[in-house]
């Protein structure tokens, strides 16, 4: 239990940094996790070099899933959108710095396939964009 | 014990030990000699103790729990759906879609693309050694939607006219679906060339892998097939579990099959958004022990090997055929031994398959007789029924020998 709910998953999900909208914003996009329920939108604004400016997340949902939210949102500030789409999976898991089964894992992974989704520009999200 | 001249490449007697149904007998001192696995197979220990230790340890449902139990139940059910897209090669685990058996794998293919992508008169071409799983699904949706079917004749050896074949995608097909190997013929097609014609002619393919996945090594990227259905319980696994592979693309755009619980993303009251594939095709608690199964199963023939699987098949088929021949008034329908898989289909002269099974029982023989799911390939032939012997991992060249000393007792018994 300790491990699943780190000081850092806890407090970023009791006070996260990022939480709100960008009106107006380049890229939004929004998604569930059918398993649980999460909902999560992603708003991006970015500058003439292609790199994210300002985002912002909301939504609701378990611990796992707004802390990692907001997590990503602090990662790619200042990311050029081709640095974006190379998130990986791992890359969330280390950020989280705990395991997760494979239930879990899908709240942990929704923001990224938010985020990609958004930045691919695809109609709608999928797993195989989280995949690896 | 008689010593045979051939020998297979498979250590039987080790195998054996693993099947525990195989030591049964069926009568006082007659013991089982399992001559139906095109039916379904017997089951080894580590099949069975894969699923009994899923319900003793961690029984759950799976996908929407946070407990352990769940965790765990939903990491199994997953990883066995990675180790169906190993053992057939399919690109992803995405690409699996775990339903009740090949029938209603076929059936999800008629209701979902079929009904979504074929119009009136579209074409659609089956050969005449399907089985009614290929052959009814298409029927039922001819009568809704008016959709043509025709059939690649197959010749009196029981091999497709492929020749016929080329005629008939002339006119354009939109769909080819067809058996890999025949559940009474036994029959080999040639499934890659077959498909490849169908790509030319700009049809889907389907191919009925009941009788092939299990018996030798089907490869869905070399094949280029679209769909492939199969069933658990004739590779070693549980009954109630099926898999149909579909390339994703086309997953993707079909829509769902049944409704409930699971294949959706988001539900209103009045309407609802499907989930991702293959969940999209998953509606309601999955058969979890059953996929836990299979996936021994699979490690099951893998370690004996796939191909030494085939060919210890093709050992007993050739010496079988050739110990059949020998009885008077036994005629095995199908190809010669170098096309077929471990199936022997036959009429005895004057005397009705059902009464051919009975009297072998008696001797612990266990075939099967009736039209074996196919009736129109046995009115093609002009015969009602027939007996049916199949060969799998654990079978012996012994146990033909009993099958031949059966079947003269059947002959002195209405001769």
């Amino acid at each position: 239990m300790d491990d699943l709910y780190r000081e850092l998953i806890i407090d970023r999900y009791k006070n996260p940094h990022f939480r709100g909208s960008l009106e107006p914003h380049d890229i939004s996009f929004e998604d569930d996790n059918p398993l649980c329920g999460d909902h999560i939108r992603i708003d991006l604004r970015i500058n003439g070099n292609e790199r994210v400016s300002e985002v912002a997340f909301d939504g609701h949902g378990c611990a796992i899933s707004q802390a990692t939210a907001d997590l990503l949102a602090e990662s790619i500030v200042g990311k050029s959108l081709d640095e974006v789409k190379q998130i990986s999976k791992q890359d969330i898991l280390d950020m989280l710095g705990i395991e997760l089964g494979p239930v879990r894992l899908k709240c942990a992974l929704l923001s990224l396939k938010v985020l990609k989704a958004g930045v691919y520009g695809l109609g709608e999200a999928s797993d195989e964009l989280v995949e690896n | 014990m008689i010593k045979h001249r051939i020998k297979t490449d498979l250590d039987v007697e080790q195998i054996r030990l693993d099947f525990p149904i195989l030591k049964r007998e069926v009568h006082p001192g007659v013991s089982l000699i399992y001559l139906d696995s095109t039916a379904t197979t017997q089951k080894p220990t580590q099949v069975i103790q894969a699923m009994d230790d899923y319900y003793r340890s961690y029984n759950s449902n799976v996908h929407r729990g946070v407990h352990t139990l769940a965790e765990e139940a939903t990491a199994a059910y997953e990883s066995a759906r990675q180790r169906v897209a190993n053992f057939i090669h399919a690109p992803s685990a995405r690409e699996i879609i775990f339903t009740r058996n090949t029938t209603e794998s076929i059936n999800l293919i008629a209701f979902t693309w079929g009904r979504t992508y074929l119009q009136e008169d579209d074409l659609v071409i089956l050969t005449e050694m399907e089985h009614h799983s290929n052959l009814v699904p298409w029927q039922i949706l001819a009568a809704e939607k008016g959709i043509q079917l025709e059939f690649i004749p197959i010749t009196t050896d029981g091999i497709l006219e492929l020749d016929v074949y080329r005629k008939l995608l002339e006119q354009m097909p939109k769909l080819v679906s067809f058996t890999q190997m025949s559940n009474v013929l036994g029959t080999i097609n040639p499934a890659k060339e077959i498909v490849q014609m169908a790509h030319q002619a700009g049809a889907i393919t389907i191919i009925d892998g009941a009788q092939s996945v299990p018996h030798f090594s089907v490869d869905v990227q070399d094949l280029d097939v679209d769909f492939l259905a199969f069933s658990a319980h004739k590779i070693c696994g549980p009954t109630g579990l099926g898999v149909l592979f579909g390339k994703i693309n086309l997953l993707n755009d079909m829509p769902p099959f049944l409704g409930g619980g699971e294949m959706i993303k988001r539900v209103l009251l009045r309407s609802f958004t499907p989930n991702e594939v293959p969940h999209k095709f998953e509606a309601g608690t999955p058969a979890i022990a059953e996929s836990i199964g299979l996936h021994s199963a699979l490690d099951y023939v893998d370690q004996v090997g796939m191909d030494k699987i085939a060919a210890h098949e093709q050992k007993m088929i050739s010496y079988a055929l050739e110990r059949l021949e020998e009885v008077p008034g036994v005629h095995v329908i199908g190809p010669a031994a170098k096309h077929k898989g471990g199936v022997a289909a036959f009429t005895f002269d004057g005397i009705h398959p059902h009464d051919v099974a009975q009297v072998l029982d008696r001797s612990g023989i266990a075939v099967r007789a009736g039209h074996h799911c196919a009736m129109p390939l046995h009115e093609k032939y002009n015969i009602p029924a027939t007996t049916r012997a199949s060969f799998y991992l654990y079978n012996t060249l012994d146990e033909v020998d009993r099958l031949i000393e059966g079947l003269y007792t059947v002959k002195e018994f209405f001769g």
